[in-house]
């Protein structure tokens, strides 16, 4: 179980911090699909980003914890290492860095390859990465191409999945995988959720609308307005929101 | 010698902790103080020289005093001529065996892997230890051909004719003060010859070890390519853990007659304290193509310009230089082409990296000499800036006197982003091993220069100096 207990947030930015969350708690279970909703701005992406450890999103009260292993205070690497993986909304662009080399190097360090980071290549993970980028209709030219650069939207969203499909994290993070897709593109990176839970990972999927939701089926629904929590519940909740808007929400909590 | 081989033998630690602290030896004499007539005379009776070579050293000891320091030299400060030792010679006869070599000496050596890798992968290879050869060795078949390898100061008493006709002739001590010092007070180093239509089918190398602390290091490198030969020569560097600094000012000139192809590798990984002065040119005759590969990753503080006088038609250069000042540290590097001749192609591409405070400077120039036409010279520059503190400056000059000749340059600064380093680090990688990615991924266009052995090297060397515990020291 991924749990998030009464968590705070600040925000660092340019030598400030500001507030963000305040008390916010959700768990994600292995196998399940955990839909996290909210307008803009509700702070989302932030969640996502303090638990992976980004050094700019200060915990500043609660606890963060996957199967029962406390994160708070383990580098972002060491993180991803325990089986955390965060699927990026807008990924940054590493020029010089060929998507297949981050794939395998992340894969490396994860099968303790040592210091032979660059240099382990195996053949089945090689042809896993191919078959994978195909599942999401990615070519093998596009994996020798550098990571993010030049990437339309979509691609950028099917490279994250693509990462997060063979780096088998116990759990993922995605944050709005479907934002920017038309609807083949949503119904790719749905599929790629459902086999990632059924697989055994426990998802954390951040949409702003619930478009995607008509094909991955949340276990459960919460809803972020404003930095707190403010609704949980099942598959209906997200229907509430796609009839009623979130604008209903706000000051409820 | 395969790539996991070679990585074996370096394994994962640079050169400085390979070499340690720095250690006693057994060392023969040493010349220190004013740099005057009378020591340039000592150095020159005890090589047994003949006249004429001393009196291009004293030649070379006036201009040293005539000319004013150059200007845009800055980080030398500490630089204090009078206090240390211009000569040191060790205690160990030159040797053709490294059986033969006193164990002390043989050590840097063999911690290094050089005697491995001379075996299994190059032609020929001459050690430089403080301001002496002490082991110089070809490949047998090679000296059938005709091919020279030699210590410099060997060929001059038994090529005086080739020497003489060649030595200095393409870097003139006259050029500035650190060449002229050079000249007057230059030991150590090779001498290479290939006759005309020869091939050297591997590399032939030089490896220069300053043993100590408030040494000089003025090695000499002469090549001399004759007609339609081909050779490639790898020069690499470096010294144990200094407790004060050390000085090197060598040379390399090589002369690549008509046709001829020479191909001239540094790897330079002077150890933190080694203040480093080099001075590298060449001359490309009619159709002769001269390619620098010059990476500087060691060192306090290093100046080197690969430069070519493309000077009968149709020659052709092309010069790497790749610079990485990872700490406290600084690169002033670049390359310098002359197109003398019409036809003639330069091509310039330099890649520096500057982490942790370190300073990149890049100085180019290319001068397309009126008549020189339908030259084309292209300039590439790309800086990459890992933080916050770290500096790269690019000065590039261009000197078109020819209307039909084209020159062209482009420069580029990219930074690694705080945003780039989370993304990495959230697929697992530590600080220095993203580093090392991003770097590896900045230079892989260059690592095809490379012969297949040294880009494993190389590799080894970037994630060393970005892993946690390299080089920020």
């Amino acid at each position: 179980m991924l749990d998030v207990d009464g968590v705070s947030v600040d925000v660092v930015k340019d030598g400030s911090a500001k507030r963000v969350l305040e008390g916010v708690t959700l768990s994600v279970a292995p196998g399940k699909v955990h839909a996290l909703m909210g307008p803009n701005g509700s702070g989302k992406s932030t969640l996502l980003y303090a638990v992976a450890g980004h050094p700019d999103y200060r915990i500043a009260g609660g606890r963060i914890s996957m199967d029962g292993e406390e994160l708070l205070g383990l580098a972002p690497e060491e993180r991803a290492l325990k089986g955390l993986l965060l699927g990026f909304q807008n990924p940054v662009e590493v020029p010089g860095v060929r998507l297949s080399a981050l794939v395998l190097v992340s894969h490396n360090k994860r099968v303790g390859a040592g210091r032979a980071l660059l240099e382990a290549r195996d053949p089945k993970f090689l042809a896993r990465m191919r078959e994978v980028a195909a599942s999401l209709g990615l070519s093998s030219d596009f994996l020798n191409r550098d990571v993010n650069v030049g990437f339309s939207g979509g691609e950028r969203k099917r490279a994250e999945l693509l990462q997060a499909m063979l780096l088998g994290p116990r759990y993922v993070l995605l944050d709005e995988p479907d934002s920017g897709l038309d609807v083949d593109g949503v119904r790719i990176v749905a599929q790629s959720v459902k086999d990632m839970a059924s697989a055994g990972a426990g998802v954390l999927l951040v949409t702003h609308y619930s478009r995607i939701l008509r094909y991955v089926v949340p276990d459960e629904v919460t809803l972020l307005v404003d930095g707190r929590i403010a609704g949980r519940g099942g598959p209906e909740l997200a229907e509430s929101v796609e009839r009623e808007g979130y604008a209903s929400l706000r000051g409820r909590s | 010698m395969s790539r996991e081989e070679i990585s074996g033998v370096l394994g994962y630690r640079t050169p400085e902790e390979l070499l340690g602290p720095e250690g006693t030896y057994s060392r023969g004499m040493a010349l220190r103080g004013r740099i005057e007539r009378g020591m340039v005379e000592e150095i020159s009776r005890m090589k047994r020289e003949p006249d004429w070579m001393l009196r291009l050293r004293l030649r070379a000891l006036d201009e040293f005093e005539r000319i004013p320091y150059p200007r845009w030299v800055t980080g030398v400060d500490g630089l204090n001529l009078e206090e240390i030792s211009t000569y040191v010679s060790p205690d160990a006869q030159r040797a053709g065996s490294w059986n033969d070599l006193p164990g002390d000496i043989r050590e840097y050596y063999e911690k290094l892997g050089i005697p491995e890798l001379e075996a299994r992968f190059l032609s020929g290879l001459t050690a430089v230890f403080d301001s002496e050869t002490v082991y110089s060795r070809m490949k047998e078949y090679l000296e059938s051909l005709g091919v020279i390898l030699l210590p410099m100061e060997e060929a001059v008493q038994r090529y005086p004719d080739l020497v003489r006709e060649h030595f200095s002739r393409v870097f003139p001590p006259s050029d500035h003060k650190f060449a002229a010092l050079h000249t007057a007070l230059w030991s150590g180093g090779a001498f290479v010859y290939v006759p005309k239509g020869v091939r050297v089918p591997q590399p032939i190398e030089a490896y220069f070890i300053i043993g100590g602390s408030l040494e000089g290091q003025f090695e000499h490198t002469l090549i001399v390519a004759d007609e339609g030969s081909e050779m490639s020569f790898i020069e690499g560097c470096s010294a144990p853990m200094l407790k004060k600094y050390s000085f090197h000012d060598g040379m390399v000139e090589i002369h690549a007659l008509k046709g001829s192809k020479v191909k001239f590798i540094t790897v330079q990984n002077w150890s933190r304290n080694v203040i480093n002065f080099n001075n590298k040119r060449a001359i490309a005759e009619e159709d002769a193509t001269v390619e620098w590969v010059e990476g500087s990753i060691g060192s306090r503080i290093t100046y080197t310009y690969p430069s070519t006088i493309l000077r009968g038609r149709g020659s052709r250069t092309s010069n790497v230089v790749v610079g990485v000042a990872n700490g406290p540290y600084m690169k002033d590097t670049g390359s310098k082409v002359v197109h003398a001749a019409p036809d003639t192609r330069s091509s310039i591409v330099s890649k520096s990296i500057s982490n942790g405070g370190g300073v990149n400077v890049y100085r180019g120039l290319v001068r397309i000499l009126k008549g020189a036409t339908n030259s084309v010279s292209h300039v590439e520059c790309s800086s990459l800036i890992m933080d916050e503190g770290s500096k790269a400056h690019t000065y590039p000059h261009v000197q078109l006197e020819e209307p039909t000749a084209s020159a062209s340059h482009e420069a580029t600064t990219s930074r690694l982003t705080e945003d780039q380093l989370f993304y990495l680090r959230s697929r697992g990688l530590k600080e220095g091993e993203a580093k090392s990615l991003i770097v590896l991924g900045f230079l892989q266009g260059i690592m095809q220069d490379l012969p297949i052995e040294y880009v494993s090297v190389l590799t080894k060397v970037i994630q060393v100096e970005f892993s946690e515990v390299g080089g920020l020291g």
